[in-house]
């Protein structure tokens, strides 16, 4: 399917438990380079904890347990010895709801970077300004970086969000329903940023609108209480799906 | 699960049927105004264009608003786009028809060289392929949609027939030219007919299949 292109995350047969709970079970597929590929699914069916399983982030739950391979850019990243915080620092996440620091909208961006030991204020400004004109904010905050970053609007921050991520110059950038907190200019915004982020990065998002999957993504997993029913171009998901129980979610007739 | 759009989805089906039949009665009384000479038939048949037309847009219409409203995917777009596509057909069909009403106007104060038989009988086979294509439609049955397209070698065989013996009358008697001119438009039009249901037949495939096929 995805000949020509790069394999940038390969998921093999992997399962996921919280304790006794499986909530992942056999997920197979691979997540092409510079590419948007969307999850989609009804509540509860593992969007979000297959989402945190590629940057480790449900180790930090209790309790939980991984089986399978999850090959980020050539490391299986739960068998081989890896560095969390440098993988952290390759796999960004964005969340459902815009959550900046109580900061300056330039040590929010600024905060990753130093935390990667970056101390040159010159090289900081540098990439400040950098990570908020990719995420499309820099022409409305350039004149207000000393502000605190919770007085701007929830549109802003979520783009704020974005631009911390960058920071640290991801490959992958993770998001968790990203908009659904959001108004449709502010989402409009955010569609549009993804689709120039994909030139740079490798982009998997949750979503829960079947409209936003199909304008934003390249490819399209759609899961169901843990495991991946249907994989594949998003263009043949919403068009001609393959499995019944796809067809019946993105119609509406789910349930 | 959204069951008000499951009421439009079939209110959009019980359209399309209704267009189907206004349209088989139109092709029926324009043949049997032929046939019969019939001016009073043939003349309904020209008057009431308007009326199909309407419904035409209406339906349209009609899925122009689910496609806003509702977003439709997979097969719920397939069938929404279909239909508008087929509706415009249908009407094309009832236009082909109206024109066959107009020849029946102007041939009906002379006399046939002979009774007409082949033409009414593409007529019937043209009518019947409409029904079978709409019931194909509501059943989602692809295979009987096949079959029915595949009817339309039988009215383009009867067109050439009908094409070779009216060139026969023209050839032998001069005087017949006018109206064997008129007849042979008749046949085209009957053969055209068969192609607007062959395309219905397609997009039905189209809709349960998600495949494009050609008859
Ligand atoms: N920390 C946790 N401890 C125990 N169970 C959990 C935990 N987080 C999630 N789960 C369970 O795992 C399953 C998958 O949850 P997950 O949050 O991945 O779903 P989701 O697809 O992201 O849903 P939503 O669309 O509502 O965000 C659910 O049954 C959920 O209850
Ligand atoms: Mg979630």
């Amino acid at each position: 399917m995805m000949e020509n292109e790069t394999k940038t995350i390969e998921i093999k047969d992997l399962d996921f438990y919280y304790g006794d709970f499986q909530a992942l079970e056999n997920v197979t597929f691979d997540i092409p380079e510079n590419k948007v590929t969307a999850l989609i699914g009804p509540s509860g069916c593992g969007k979000s904890t297959f989402l945190r399983t590629i940057n480790r982030m449900n180790d930090l739950i209790d309790g939980t347990r991984v089986d399978g391979d999850v090959i980020v850019e050539g490391d299986d990243i739960y068998k081989d010895e890896i560095d969390v915080v440098e993988l952290r620092k390759e796999v960004g996440m964005v969340f459902q709801e815009p959550n900046p620091f109580p900061k300056s909208i330039y040590d929010n961006i600024a905060y990753g970077p130093r935390a990667h030991g970056i101390t040159d204020t010159e090289k900081l400004d540098e990439i400040v300004e950098n990570s908020l004109k990719h995420a499309a904010l820099w022409d409305e905050v350039d004149d207000r970086l000393d502000q605190s970053a919770i007085g701007i609007s929830g549109g802003q921050q979520q783009r704020l969000c974005i631009a911390r991520a960058l920071a640290v110059d991801p490959d992958i950038l993770l998001m968790d329903e990203p908009t659904s907190a959001l108004d449709p200019v502010a989402t409009a915004k955010i569609e549009d940023l993804i689709d120039d982020l994909k030139e740079e990065y490798t982009i998997v998002i949750v979503t829960h609108s079947m409209q936003q999957a199909a304008r934003i993504s390249d490819y399209t997993a759609f899961f169901l209480m843990g495991e991946v029913i249907e994989h594949g171009p998003t263009q043949k998901i919403f068009e001609k799906p393959e499995n019944q129980k796809t067809e019946d979610y993105i119609t509406g007739r789910f349930g | 699960m959204r069951k008000s759009f499951e009421h439009q989805l079939e209110d959009l089906n019980q359209d399309l049927l209704k267009l189907g039949s206004m349209v088989e009665e139109r092709i029926h009384k324009a043949i049997t105004a032929l046939k019969n000479k019939n001016d009073e038939l043939a003349q309904q048949v020209v008057e009431n264009d308007d009326e199909i037309d309407d419904y035409q847009m209406e339906i349209e219409q009609e899925c122009i608003n689910l496609t806003a409203l509702q977003q439709p995917v997979a097969k719920d777009l397939r069938r929404i786009n279909m239909v508008s596509k087929m509706a415009t057909d249908l009407e094309r069909i009832a236009d082909l028809a109206q024109n066959i009403a107009e020849i029946a106007l102007e041939l009906s104060a002379s006399d046939y060289v002979k009774p007409l038989v082949d033409l009414p009988k593409m007529g019937e086979i043209a009518q019947e392929m409409i029904h079978d294509a709409l019931d194909a439609f509501v059943n989602s049955n692809a295979d009987k949609a096949k079959e029915v397209a595949q009817r339309d070698s039988k009215i383009n065989d009867l067109d050439e027939q009908i094409l070779r013996e009216l060139l026969t009358y023209m050839v032998e008697d001069p005087k017949t030219v006018q109206q064997s001119n008129d007849l042979i438009f008749v046949s085209r039009y009957l053969e055209r007919i068969g192609d607007h249901v062959t395309n219905i037949c397609e997009d039905i495939v189209y809709i349960i299949t998600a495949e494009r096929v050609s008859y």
